[in-house]
């Protein structure tokens, strides 16, 4: 019975931890008015750069690395293209998500070609791991997964608590406004994108890293739409991300465990339920009040 | 010390191919209240928006304190002791009052000190008389308090010179005189203020000199005690002599056209909007509705028109019971209505004239036929309504958006005109609009009066509901605060009912 | 009317300088990870228009892709951004699969009536699906479409591994029941191409699409909501049906789509039969401006790169998958007015702010 709780939510986090990475860069650039559908294809690139890092070194700190960096890149190319060329969010996004198929799979089939390469390994924390129940459950854990846990009270207290923080709430708020105060609304969306790439890659490297140990082609399959559904479902707030992450980590969590009881045959229907769940908490939860008046408007100065 | 706190010397902005500003000269003298006069369009906030560093680029001089500065941006205006109060406020509503007041300060910590921010602000507050409390939500302040803590945030700055954009446009007459005091407080503390207004009345009143711009260009700058009357200051700005009083038939009226019995409804925010209103509207007249904008004039409209559920009370238009019906079923009842925002509620910028002209009435038989549009139709129909009201377009295919913003209301005033309305809804009908194209939409109105129609007006401004209604409706925090006839409506019968005194 | 044609052409030079400008940063990337890219693109070139059959291979990508476009374009012009055409694809391919496979003894003409009426209801209702969510929940489309895909992708999982949907016919790969002759589309051409009728058919739903959205009042409502819902509410349209029925119109296209593939091309519906024709269709009408002609025009493009690639992973070794790189690249510079505009004035605008520099120096 413990084993079964144990197994469920170490699924559960197992999952929840790239939502949870990505949906929080999310937060900061959604908060600051920016709509960034192409995630997904950010995820899916630091992905495969975190395998390809990893495969080259021979070092899954090197495959971070390489996955933080291709989203930075990445960031910086739809920052470029969307606040400063003003173009459209969505349509940005949605470029971004065909490039990443197709960038990935070439990439993959020269380089990789579905090798196994050092994934993130785990580091159980001494002491607290032995802990029964709890130790096993969040104590047992690769860098990730720590990191992404300790991101959420850091990035509450930056949003709320910090200057940094007040511009880039403002900014999503009122662009105009914050113009006329002196805050560069360019540089602030610039940042917060440059952010959200970054915790993208990095997400992704966790799930072709943290969970398999190689890239397959469409292991992301809408992870980085979820880690958007988790910031809207999560009220644009780190710690209410934080809680939305681990629900869907859990309908995930489920899935697994329904797949050794007699509805195994019918698996795809289960493969349905992280989407069909995250539908449902977007129906369930659309009372958005603190979605950022000016959200995915590109902002003209005269 | 220089005499000016500021000089704007040759200032010339263009956008695209139109000239905003030519060659324009302004002095400020220090510790003066001094209005910049002109009509909309005159070119008054691009001036002050090249003061404030809004714009890339302009051409000529700017001295401010004696020094030339070449003003980057905003953050350099503030710098050195510009502060602008915008007619549109610059204020994060979800924000609190400190959060707003700090944000974008050069000497922000990264970790926020509020509670030292909010002791100087209130001790500031103090000083000025105008107490807010730091840590409300900007949302949950009044309009005055909002406006009030603009000013306030400007002095937090330590703004010498204070530009205020159309300060009055959202204040009641007693909260414009508490403003007026205020200012006189900031001039007695040596500050220098920029009042930008086309409001003769006001200018007159609080004003020591006055600079007039008319097209862009400097017409004249005149001291106050100077000046006779506001027509002195209209031909100024206008150019021309100004018949400021509008000829009136008597009325004649006819049957009750728009009957509202008890009405209530709530606003956006599920709070009460609208409390048991009544009154009706009958054929040949013109019933103002007077009041501050925000209190519930909105939300009247929008429940009468089916834009806006009621939570109770009847809407009886032309004998028919209207309550609660989708607006598609009133307008079929011979109702007309322009809305107060042309740009969001009554026009499609990106379509051209003739699909503009098209809204209301496309699924009319005249225009479409088994659902198929009749286009050959629709173009004559298109292009006589263009002749009729005036509206000056290259060609009826041309985007709606390019048109001046006078022909942009004529044409949406001529499409709700044309369908010949038993009532004719009209909010704010000549806002944002040059006296040229006010006075027309105000002829237009008068002669759907003159043909019968009920007309119900809701106006911000009080010269032009008294000039044209037959009777008026004061309306404050959603409730009827009286109905004046026209012969007993004035500034002082009608002020204190605007600020709720009965 | 010359003043209309240049300006046409003149608004054709940004979209083909996007075409360019992604083809030369192909280029450049398939060299730096080593391939010829002579080779690649002769042979890509090769395989959309070398012969007559490569024509027919190019029309055969061409004809999905103008229904996915008209998907997002009809959606689009209601303001509704539908990224949801590959799954509304998938299921309107399954429901017209499943009436052509098993439905038997009819005419030839009745049974394709048939099949492509349950294709477009199939994909319509998974369209409406989003439109319901939306309209009763506020559930934004971007994410519900998304969704909707995945959930269409593991339903077609199901149909091809398990009866009744599934081809039993043993050795079969994974794949549902084929078709009865009877509802198959008519060939267009003798010899060995594949080209069928289903071209026809995407080419009069443009027409239907340009009749619907111009000369018709419910296209003119659509029009006006998606410009400005507001308006559209206080001339007294009703926001939310036309939102439900841009949806359902949407998903249908898409639909037809995916049923004339089947229908016409395999026969038979197996897993991963779409070429990304849900989200090429998106860069196919956004390219073409949501026009008619734009997009008929843009998809033969799409359509090109598509068949092209084929060819160009079985002659040069470059992976088929990179042609999404280009079509990326094509939809991002297609959308990114202000840099055409830099480009145009480039000489211009590097002059202003030098000179802008110097004065502020």
């Amino acid at each position: 019975m413990l084993d079964t709780i144990v197994n469920f939510l170490t699924a559960d986090i197992r999952t929840a931890t790239p939502l949870l990475l990505a949906a929080l860069g999310l937060v900061f650039s959604e908060r600051a008015g920016i709509v960034n559908i192409g995630t997904e294809g950010i995820m899916l690139t630091g992905a495969l750069l975190g395998c390809v890092g990893s495969f080259i070194f021979k070092s899954s700190l090197m495959g971070a690395v390489f996955a933080i960096a291709g989203g930075a890149i990445a960031g910086l190319i739809f920052a470029y293209f969307t606040v400063t060329l003003r173009s459209n969010q969505i349509v940005v996004g949605t470029a971004f998500n065909i490039f990443a198929i197709g960038l990935t799979v070439t990439l993959n089939r020269l380089i990789l070609n579905g090798v196994k390469v050092n994934s993130y390994s785990n580091y159980p924390i001494p002491g607290l791991s032995k802990i029964p129940l709890l130790g096993r459950v969040l104590f047992n854990w690769s860098v990730p997964v720590y990191l992404a846990f300790l991101a959420v009270p850091v990035c509450w207290f930056v949003l709320y608590r910090t200057n940094t923080g007040l511009k880039v709430r403002a900014v999503g708020e009122y662009p105009k406004a914050c113009d006329t105060v002196g805050i560069n609304v360019f540089k602030v969306r610039y940042a917060v994108i440059l952010f959200s790439g970054m915790m993208s890659g990095f997400a992704g490297s966790f799930v072709s890293m943290g969970q398999l140990s190689s890239f397959t082609e469409g292991m992301v399959s809408g992870k980085g739409f979820m880690a958007l559904a988790v910031c809207v479902f999560g009220n644009y707030s780190p710690v209410t991300v934080l809680l939305a992450a681990l629900l869907f980590g859990a309908s995930d969590a489920l899935k697994y465990r329904l797949t050794t009881t007699g509805l195994g045959s019918y698996y795809q229907f289960l493969n349905m339920l992280p989407y069909i769940i995250t539908i449902v908490a977007l129906c369930a939860f659309t009372k958005r009040s603190n979605k950022p008046a000016f959200s995915s408007v590109p902002y003209r100065k005269e | 010390m220089p005499e000016n706190i500021l000089e704007m010397k040759n200032i010339t902005k263009r956008f695209a191919s139109v000239v905003a500003n030519e060659d324009i000269n302004l002095s400020v003298k220090k510790g003066e209240i001094h209005a910049l006069l002109g009509e909309n369009g005159a070119g008054k906030s691009t001036l002050m928006n090249c003061l404030y560093g809004m714009y890339d680029s302009y051409e000529g001089e700017i001295y401010f304190d004696g020094k030339l500065v070449e003003i980057q941006d905003p953050k350099h205006a503030i710098a050195i002791g510009i502060g602008m109060v915008h007619q549109h406020f610059m204020l994060i509503p979800v924000l609190t009052v400190i959060e707003n007041v700090v944000l974008g300060l050069k000497e922000n910590k990264e970790i926020l000190d509020l509670n030292s921010a909010a002791k100087k602000f209130t001790e500031l507050g103090k000083r000025y008389n105008m107490e807010i409390d730091p840590w409300v939500r900007v949302e949950q302040l009044s309009v005055g308090q909002q406006q009030r803590l603009e000013i306030l945030k400007a002095l937090y700055r330590e703004a010498r010179l204070l530009i205020l954009d159309e300060p009055t446009a959202v204040l009641t007459p007693g909260e414009i005189d508490s403003l007026f005091d205020m200012m006189t407080k900031l001039k007695n503390e040596g500050q220098t203020v920029i009042f930008i207004s086309h409001k003769l009345n006001e200018i007159m009143k609080i004003c020591d000199r006055c600079t007039v711009l008319r097209q862009g260009r400097l017409e004249a700058t005149v001291n106050i005690e100077d000046v006779k009357n506001r027509e002195e200051l209209a031909a100024l700005m206008v150019g021309r002599e100004v018949e400021l009083v509008v000829e009136k038939n008597p009325v004649q009226l006819l049957e009750e056209r728009l009957v509202v019995k008890d009405l209530c409804c709530d606003n956006d925010r599920k709070l009460p909007a609208v409390k048991n209103v009544s009154f009706e509207v009958r054929g040949g007249e013109i019933l103002g509705i007077c009041g501050v904008d925000g209190n519930g004039q909105s939300e009247l409209i929008q429940s009468i028109t089916g834009l806006r559920p009621v939570s109770s009370g009847q809407v009886f238009i032309n004998g028919v019971d209207a309550t609660n019906c989708d607006a598609r079923r009133v307008l079929d009842l011979s109702v007309s209505h322009v809305p107060e925002d042309r740009h969001k509620f009554g026009m499609i910028g990106q379509m051209n004239v003739e699909e503009n002209l098209l809204l209301v009435s496309y699924k009319e038989d005249r225009f479409a036929g088994k659902g198929l549009l009749k286009w050959n139709i629709i173009d004559q129909h298109s292009k006589k309504i263009c002749d009729d009201f005036n509206v000056k377009t290259p060609s009826i295919k041309e985007l709606a958006k390019n048109l001046s913003g006078g022909n942009q209301q004529k044409f949406v005033v001529g499409r709700e005109l044309e369908r010949t309305p038993r009532l004719l809804i009209a909010v704010h009908p000549s806002r944002g609009l040059d006296i040229g194209a006010t006075k027309y939409i105000q002829a237009q109105m008068l002669k759907q009066r003159d043909n019968g129609a009920a007309v119900l007006m809701v106006s911000t401004e009080l010269d032009e509901l008294i000039e044209l209604s037959d009777r008026i409706l004061v309306i404050f925090e959603g409730e009827v605060m009286g109905i004046i006839d026209q012969k007993e409506a004035s500034r002082e019968t009608l002020g204190p009912l605007m600020a709720g005194v009965r | 009317m010359r003043k209309q044609v240049l300006q046409g052409l003149k608004s054709l030079t940004f979209p083909i300088m996007s075409i360019l400008v992604a083809l030369i940063f192909g280029a450049i990337i398939m060299g730096a990870l080593g391939y010829d890219v002579q080779k690649a693109y002769l042979s890509l070139l090769n395989g959309a228009f070398g012969n007559v059959n490569s024509i027919g291979e190019t029309l055969i990508q061409v004809t999905p892709l103008l229904f996915t476009a008209l998907s997002y374009a009809v959606a689009l012009r209601c303001g509704i951004v539908n990224l949801g055409a590959e799954g509304q694809l998938y299921i309107g391919a399954v429901c017209g699969s499943m009436a052509g496979a098993h439905i038997s003894g009819l005419p030839p003409l009745i049974h394709v009536i048939l099949a492509l009426t349950c294709g477009f209801l199939g994909g319509a209702l998974w369209g409406l699906i989003v439109g319901v969510l939306k309209v009763r929940f506020g559930a934004s489309e971007l994410i519900t479409t998304i969704m909707l895909n995945y959930i269409a992708l593991e339903f077609v999982s199901f149909c091809v591994t398990n009866p009744p949907f599934k081809d039993m016919t043993p050795g079969a790969a994974p794949r549902m029941t084929s078709v009865l002759d009877s509802a198959k589309l008519s060939k267009l051409m003798e010899g060995s191409s594949r080209l069928h009728s289903g071209i026809l058919l995407a080419l009069a739903a443009v027409l239907f699409y340009y009749i619907f959205m111009w000369k018709t009042t419910k296209g003119y409502e659509m029009r006006v909501i998606g410009m400005n819902p507001n308006a559209g509410r206080y001339s007294g349209m009703n926001i939310k049906l036309n939102s439900m029925l841009s949806l359902f119109l949407a998903g249908g296209f898409a639909g037809l789509g995916g049923v004339i593939h089947i229908i016409g091309l395999t026969y038979f519906l197996s897993e991963g039969f779409s070429n990304n024709f849900g989200f090429s269709g998106v860069a196919v009408a956004l390219l073409g401006g949501c026009h008619p002609l734009g997009m008929i025009i843009s998809a033969v493009l799409f359509g090109a790169l598509n068949a092209g690639g084929i060819k160009m992973q079985l002659l040069a070794g470059v992976p088929s998958a990179s042609i999404y790189m280009i079509q990326g690249m094509i939809i991002v510079f297609a959308v990114s007015r202000e840099l055409f505009l830099w480009f145009s004035n480039s000489g211009k605008g590097i002059m202003y702010q030098i000179g802008r520099r110097r004065n502020n120096a």
